[in-house]
């Protein structure tokens, strides 16, 4: 039976992503039409008016922005106990992904703010722990680049990765610990989904949508690191000889 | 028409929110298939057999 690290092996990784690419990206193309078709057709909320359809932006955005820190610390484990270069490729490149999404959670919550709460930014838990987890992504992304030898910057940044992922229980419950001016659980909790399904589909359509768009830039952005890493193989061995 | 760009006088919000969504989502694609091809074609010329 094969184990984890033959599929994690780059040859077999560049193959099996050149197959699954058209249809993630196909995917997530199709999931953000329906999620954009569903949410605008969608009746104004009894409370939030048509600001609810913010949600429908923000909520996948902060859902990936909190998986892709998630996927990046696994992959950072992976890389600083087997030290599989595979899994350092990965966390590297979901980096620069998860910090757009973070941004995009920021600002679209920020603009839903304004006129749900009367102010673009609080310094409650939930705001604060997310900014945080933009700083990390930021700071993950200047390690890498400060470092110039690739093993030593893939080591120092898993460790970072690896501090930082204690944010994400923090974010996650932020507003059960504290008293936020962020709503509480409203969709994954015990009981179920306070939302009604007429924004609960467009909400989960964006959120397939984006989730598949996050896999699919990935993928692409770990298949150019794989090149990249070749091309400079080659250059050094061009230059040795 | 107007009803749908006005969103129910929250336009100021939710155009805002969707436009940042929709140009970040863009720019990132773009830098990232741009960065792939360019990567592709580096390598390629590369491994041409030199004669």
């Amino acid at each position: 039976m094969p184990t984890i690290f033959e599929f994690a092996n780059p040859k077999r990784f560049m193959t099996l992503s050149a197959r699954l690419l058209p249809w993630v990206s196909g995917v997530a193309v199709l999931a953000i039409a329906a999620g954009l078709w569903l949410g605008f057709t969608a009746p104004p909320d009894y409370q939030q008016g048509d600001t609810v359809r913010i949600m429908f932006v923000h909520v996948p955005a902060a859902w990936v922005a909190m998986m892709a820190y998630g996927l990046m610390a696994v992959a950072s484990l992976f890389g600083l106990v087997w030290h599989h270069p595979l899994a350092d490729v990965a966390a590297k490149s979901a980096a620069p992904l998860g910090a757009l999404f973070t941004a995009l959670a920021l600002i679209t919550g920020s603009l839903w703010g304004k006129p749900m709460w009367g102010t673009y930014w609080a310094w409650d838990a939930r705001l604060t722990s997310f900014l945080i987890l933009l700083f990390l992504y930021l700071g993950y992304i200047a390690l890498w680049n400060a470092i110039e030898d690739e093993v030593r910057a893939a080591r120092a940044t898993a460790i970072l990765a690896l501090v930082g992922v204690v944010n994400l229980p923090i974010i996650e419950f932020s507003v059960d610990w504290w008293t936020t001016l962020h709503q509480g659980e409203s969709i994954i909790r015990k009981g179920g989904p306070l939302i009604a399904p007429v924004f609960l589909w467009p909400l989960f359509a964006m959120a397939i949508g984006y989730t598949a768009l996050f896999f699919a830039l990935w993928m692409l952005r770990m298949r150019t690191e794989i090149i990249q890493r070749r091309t400079r193989t080659l250059l050094l061995r061009e230059a040795a000889s | 028409m107007s009803a749908f760009l006005a969103q129910g006088g929250y336009a100021a919000f939710i155009w805002p929110a969707y436009g940042a969504s929709v140009v970040g989502i863009l720019c990132a694609v773009w830098l990232v298939v741009s960065q792939y091809r360019a990567a592709r074609t580096r390598l390629a010329l590369l491994e041409k057999p030199k004669p």
